[in-house]
């Protein structure tokens, strides 16, 4: 069965947890004792309703605030599709959380706060998932039963977002009027909106066409570890496991390691289940190769006529995540892209993002946390890339603080202006 | 053959790998319950034909099923993986922990002590959990490489971010990293691989027929370390675990599953979750779970 990772973003308070939990709900993906868990805490608080933002919101602290702080990751199934879903938090504070959840996902649902439409964390939320590049979007307007189930509220919510997003790169959007708590075209058609004619958000979910979304054309392997038992039974077996980042490796095809340009040959394919003939892109694999390359992790296979792009001076989009210090440009950190690690100075902040204006803010040379710049930057090593609008695996970095360990930014890397 | 586990297996194997990668001592905590035993397999696949490269070890309160310490021995020797026992008895012995006393005392909470002391002496930097993110509320909102302090305090407040499968795991000296595999399986995705992969697991995962006494709904076996409660009626009834932990607090369910085919088929139409069902440590507070892992359990 097909699985499909999406995330729920929006502002603080328009409705992401309950949402999660009405899906769950509806389609009977809660357990018993969740149910009567969840329901025991809303009647000692005194809620009028069963709260079912707390199926997901687990911490202690985000039941306190009644406040998302950090991704809860959920599960269900339906005999069409199984899903992995990231509830994120809303608020501005918790930003790098959010990014966390949203960074992997194949789909993002957008809530909207129908009485409120488009507000600044909207569009810090619509922005980051357009830069990560998540592949498809619906944006829910939330809360119809607060403003009548109106049609016109929609419209016009669904307007403001279209002018907004004409600025920004999104591919495949799709409109969706909801309550989340009263349950209107979650899982069930709204009885309240006639005027809605679209499907369910469940429907649309288990039918958005994803097979598509892979770089299937490019292939790209970063080796990860290399596997050579010291085995009386294995004398010469050499293999480099790895996960596929793009493309199809094939027995018997050609192939190049870079940084080497050396070239050899497929002679097999190992996984996890067995011997395979093909490996397609997300399968983790061990590639045997016709010759004794010198070839090790951080390396990247790829095919000759077919490279990536190997640099040391790059230009990236760059999202500041740590709350402790702000970017440095000339600073030396310690920056993961693939399976490869080496150290980098960003060398200049050549604009930051206006979130709300989405202008550019030229002559600055810092990034706060939370803030999105457009930087260049140095690493020690070539690094083996690819533009993050061709292949997100081989086109994302992040960078870490090396005295304290954070995770500091998150890259994405760009082809150079000219 | 494509299964439905596929991408949940590359992910886990991916994690594995990187692992052996960037740390320098490795220890996977292994108890002979069945995610564990998964992530076992697993990493036997991820470094095959080589050996895996890091020991395992099991946390061992004393109170164990038989069936599954016999389990546990059997597999890793039949694996080739070295065992490491961090031993809960030898913690009270020394006189870092005492033993816990009372009609219902469990050393379950007593595994932190050891499990923390443990990775300290053999300085491991990494440690992989069976843990899953579908088990339990606060495990919902942990990491894949999940930071520990120096006094191995996970901050759920303050986690780092983690995109895109980049795993971070730099640290300074003394602290380490908890590793969680298998964050995305479910309890059917775990069944579903030991069915299709033929993965032996202890028998007490099996319905059978054994002494139970009832305590709060649960059903709780009658062992050496559990006698039944004063006032409570023993009967033999059949049984299987869902989970497979400290004796004296991992209740059985009522069940005629007898096979892996027979388990898939309850385990989907099941109404009440794996831990919520058989886990009395779970049932004390409303975040049991979360308070326990900051200071360092599993
Ligand atoms: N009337 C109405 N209230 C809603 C609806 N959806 C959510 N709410 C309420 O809005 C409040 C916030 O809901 P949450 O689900 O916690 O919001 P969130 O987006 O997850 O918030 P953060 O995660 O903190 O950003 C709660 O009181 C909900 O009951 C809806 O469709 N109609
Ligand atoms: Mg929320």
């Amino acid at each position: 069965m097909e699985r499909l990772r999406f995330a729920t973003v929006g502002s603080v308070d328009d409705g992401k947890s309950t949402l999660i939990g009405r899906l769950l709900y509806d389609s009977k993906s809660i357990f018993e004792d969740q149910l009567e868990h969840i329901e025991a805490v809303s009647k000692r608080r005194g809620d009028d309703y069963v709260d079912l933002s707390l199926l997901t919101d687990g911490l202690r602290a985000e039941r306190e605030q009644g406040i998302t702080i950090d991704v809860a990751y959920r599960y269900f199934a339906t005999p069409k599709r199984s899903f992995i879903i990231a509830d994120c938090p809303g608020h501005i504070q918790y930003t790098r959380n959010m990014i966390t959840g949203a960074s992997n996902v194949d789909l993002a649902i957008v809530l909207i706060d129908a009485r409120t439409g488009v507000i600044e964390q909207t569009r810090r939320h619509s922005l980051l998932v357009s830069l990560l590049g998540v592949p498809h979007l619906v944006i829910c307007v939330n809360k119809m039963d607060l403003v009548d189930y109106d049609q016109g509220v929609f419209n016009r919510i669904r307007q403001e977002f279209e002018q907004f997003a004409s600025r920004l790169d999104l591919q495949d959007v799709t409109f969706l009027p909801i309550s989340a708590l009263a349950g209107d075209n979650c899982v069930t058609r709204s009885k309240n909106m006639d005027w809605y004619e679209g499907s369910t958000l469940l429907h649309h979910l288990e039918n958005v066409y994803t097979a598509s979304d892979d770089n299937r054309i490019d292939t790209r392997f970063p080796v990860q570890f290399v596997i050579r038992p010291q085995r009386a039974d294995f004398p010469d077996y050499r293999g480099y496991a790895g996960r596929v980042a793009g493309g199809v490796l094939r027995v018997g095809d050609e192939v190049m390691v870079l940084p080497s340009g050396l070239t050899s040959t497929i002679t097999g394919i190992d996984s996890p289940t067995g011997p395979l003939q093909e490996a397609t892109p997300g399968q983790a694999v061990t590639v045997l190769l016709a010759d004794d390359l010198s070839i090790t992790r951080g390396d990247m296979i790829c095919r000759p006529n077919n490279r990536p792009r190997v640099a040391q001076e790059l230009e990236a989009m760059l999202c500041w995540m740590d709350d402790t210090a702000p970017l440095q440009p000339g600073k030396i950190y310690s920056i993961k892209h693939t399976t490869k690690v080496a150290r980098t100075k960003i060398t200049e902040v050549l604009y930051r993002l206006n979130i709300s204006t989405l202008s550019r803010e030229t002559g600055v040379n810092q990034l706060a946390m939370n803030e999105i710049g457009r930087v260049t930057l140095h690493t020690t090593a070539p690094l083996m890339f690819d533009d993050y609008h061709q292949n997100r695996t081989t086109g994302c970095f992040i960078i870490v603080d090396e005295a304290t360990g954070q995770t500091a930014g998150a890259g994405m890397l760009l082809s150079p202006r000219t | 053959m494509k299964t439905s586990l596929d991408g949940l297996i590359d992910e886990s194997v991916t994690i594995i790998r990187e692992v052996a990668a960037e740390f320098e001592r490795p220890v996977l905590l292994f108890s002979g319950g069945k995610d564990s035993v998964v992530m076992l397999h697993l990493a036997v696949r991820a470094f095959a034909p080589a050996r895996v490269p890091f020991p395992v070890m099991h946390i061992d309160t004393g109170h164990n099923f038989l069936e599954v310490i016999e389990f546990r021995d059997r597999c890793v020797s039949e694996m080739g993986v070295q065992l490491i026992v961090g031993s809960v008895q030898a913690s009270i012995d020394s006189g870092k922990v005492a033993d816990v006393t009372g009609p219902r005392a469990s050393r379950n909470p007593l595994q932190t002590v050891t499990l923390l002391d443990s990775i300290a002496e053999h300085r491991f930097d990494a440690v992989f959990g069976g843990a899953r993110r579908d088990e339990e509320r606060a495990r919902a909102k942990e990491r894949v490489f999940s930071h520990r302090d120096s006094f191995g305090q996970w901050d759920p407040k303050n986690q780092r971010p983690e995109l895109w499968g980049i795993y971070n795991g730099r640290h300074r000296q003394g602290e380490h990293f908890r590793i969680f595999p298998l964050s995305n399986w479910t309890e059917l995705d775990i069944w579903t691989f030991i069915g299709e992969y033929n993965i032996d697991l202890p028998s007490i995962y099996y319905a059978h027929t054994r002494p139970i006494f009832k305590r709060d709904n649960m059903l709780m076996a009658v062992t050496d370390f559990l006698p039944p409660d004063e006032g409570s009626v023993v009967e033999h009834m059949q049984v299987r675990f869902r989970t497979v932990g400290d004796a004296t607090c991992t209740a059985a369910v009522s069940s005629s599953a007898a096979t892996v085919e027979d388990i898939i088929a309850e385990t989907a139409v099941a109404r009440v979750t794996e831990r919520g069902a058989t886990r009395a440590d779970d049932r004390m507070s409303e975040a049991g779970m979360e308070d326990r892992k900051r200071t360092g359990y599993f």
